[in-house]
């Protein structure tokens, strides 16, 4: 895959080694900010994933964004030396062909200037500008592609991608892209059903979270996807924190201290989306990250206000399975600075 | 230990045979026992349309029921030696059995998880099985950086036999790979070494 130069709209930077990760003062806003109230549980926050506003991270079905070339390359970066992040099982490539679909089609309507689909029958001519690839393939026939039809189309759209079969009243995660994720492996997991792969979550299957969760996810229909919110934190604007290789990066979690807390500690958000696939019957649940530096939040008075109420008043044992432990109090010591103890705004638009 | 237990780990009942025209038994060791208080129970036909495949790790200790198991004369036996040297026996039982046939799994919590998993690669749904779990909770554990297999680990934490990590044994299973999933435990910092102790007997 051939990698163009980065242009004034997509930045040149890094998610490993020298961190040259950074957003610009648009992106922070545009930012899907999860905390609509000063408190934070588990809930079954899902809702239609409609058009949103414009200069909001749902404006588009898939949002691309300022980091899309260097967050390509650094997917790329991460099958190169493991392979196994991007699995599928045997039954699921009907499936990754109504996710190429989907997300060509998808990607060419909301940005025509980057992306381009021309269809004659099974004959498809795909462009993608951005990352300089021009394909010609038939749809369907896998020998024409350089890759399977997930893991092609997926090296080419930002967020990490899992693909579930529905069979016999459950959700299988079958199928599978994995590169930022927030330290669960596909490799372990694939093949398991909803319930199994959500086993290590604490207090959520005690509330019935994720009964209801199931039964609404079986519930979507083609042509109306539903999205959540989800978060996490991780230091360093590293993508892919990655269980596989956590005996690396996992001592950057104790190193986070009050003089450098500012640029180097993330809120890590999740912009999960599903969607119902047209020939498989499958769900294809693209997992969307954004790296937001504590920095960055300050920017906001609002959302400064609230993360600090949150991260205060966080449950111990989500804050330990959240891996927050290590610097949860440098945060908070951080963000009280910009907390007047005043009343904030219900929602979470940044005001 | 049910109160404590998480979703993807296994959840063993208790053998009770259905009407079937072939019954296949995979055991080991204290699972033996399982198979022999059955017989007290059923007729002596129902061992004609039968095969049993059973590992015996310690011969003649109190774990050994290979004799009493050779006694219900089933149609066909085999006696093994451990579980790696039965899993070509038991895969190819299993690819030759007839629609219809009845599996039972009876032993250690490895010699249950390693045949549901030759069970499922032979194209048998999982939840097709019955298992009952006797003797050893010792686990296989994949360590999920090198990714390799761990087997009779009873220790917590553990070290990897292949990359040498010391390792946070989790309850966190996958069928797929009939392994616990195990994460390296001092990442954060690497001088602090848990004591160990013996958690999976």
């Amino acid at each position: 895959m051939g990698m163009a130069p980065t242009s004034t709209v997509f930045r040149d930077e890094t998610f490993r080694d020298d961190f040259t990760f950074k957003n610009s003062p648009e992106t922070v806003l545009r930012a899907p900010f999860p905390f609509d109230q000063d408190e934070y549980m588990y809930s079954v926050n899902m809702e239609l994933h409609e058009a949103g506003e414009k200069g909001t991270a749902f404006e588009k079905p898939f949002d691309v964004d300022e980091h899309y070339v260097a967050e390509m390359r650094d997917r790329a970066l991460v099958l190169e030396e493991d392979p196994m992040r991007c699995q599928s099982l045997p039954h699921m490539t009907l499936a990754g062909w109504d996710t190429l679909e989907l997300l060509m089609e998808n990607l060419s309507e909301s940005y025509p200037e980057w992306f381009v689909l021309t269809r004659d029958g099974n004959n498809w001519h795909w462009i993608n500008r951005p990352l300089d690839i021009d394909q010609k393939f038939v749809f369907g026939d896998e020998s024409t592609l350089p890759y399977g039809p997930m893991e092609y189309i997926t090296r080419q759209v930002q967020g990490d991608f899992a693909i579930l079969d529905e069979r016999d009243d459950n959700l299988w995660m079958d199928a599978g892209m994995v590169t930022t994720q927030a330290d669960w492996s596909l490799d372990f997991d694939i093949g398991m059903n909803f319930m199994e792969w959500h086993a290590p979550v604490p207090l959520a299957h005690e509330k019935g979270i994720f009964k209801r969760a199931l039964k609404y996810l079986m519930s979507i229909q083609q042509g109306n996807p539903a999205r959540r919110l989800n978060w996490t934190m991780t230091v360093n604007p590293r993508l892919d924190t990655s269980p596989e290789n956590y005996h690396q990066w996992g001592v950057e979690n104790t190193q986070v201290t009050a003089d450098n807390v500012a640029d180097k500690l993330f809120l890590r958000i999740e912009l999960q989306t599903l969607w119902r696939l047209p020939r498989s019957n499958a769900i294809l649940f693209p997992i969307r990250c954004y790296l937001l530096s504590m920095r960055d939040i300050s920017t906001v008075p609002k959302w400064a206000k609230r993360f600090h109420r949150v991260l205060k008043t966080l449950p111990p044992q989500l804050s330990e399975y959240k891996g927050l432990d290590n610097y949860r109090q440098t945060a908070v010591d951080y963000l009280l600075q910009f907390d007047d103890g005043g009343e904030t705004t219900l929602g979470t638009a940044p005001e | 230990m049910s109160s404590e237990t998480i979703a993807s780990r296994p959840v063993y009942g208790s053998l009770a045979p259905v009407e079937s025209n072939y019954h296949l038994f995979i055991a080991d060791d204290h699972g033996g026992a399982a198979i022999v208080e059955l017989a007290q129970h059923l007729s002596s036909d129902f061992w004609t349309n039968c095969e049993i495949i059973y590992i015996n790790s310690q011969p003649n200790s109190a774990s050994d029921h290979s004799d009493a198991i050779e006694a219900l004369q089933c149609s066909k036996f085999y006696l093994g030696a451990s579980i790696d040297a039965a899993r070509g026996r038991i895969s190819n039982s299993l690819n030759r059995a007839k629609m219809g046939t009845q599996i039972y799994l009876a032993g250690s919590e490895q010699l249950l998880n390693v045949s549901t998993m030759l069970v499922i690669e032979a194209g048998y749904d999982h939840r097709s099985v019955q298992t009952e779990q006797r003797g050893s909770l010792a686990r296989r554990v994949q360590c999920v950086h090198c990714k390799g297999i761990t087997p009779d680990v009873i220790t917590q934490p553990t070290v990897c036999s292949h990359c040498g990590l010391l390792l946070l044994v989790r309850d966190h299973y996958s069928r797929r790979l009939a392994a616990f999933q195990g994460v390296n435990i001092n990442a954060e910092y690497p001088d602090d070494i848990p004591e160990t102790v013996e958690a999976f007997v």
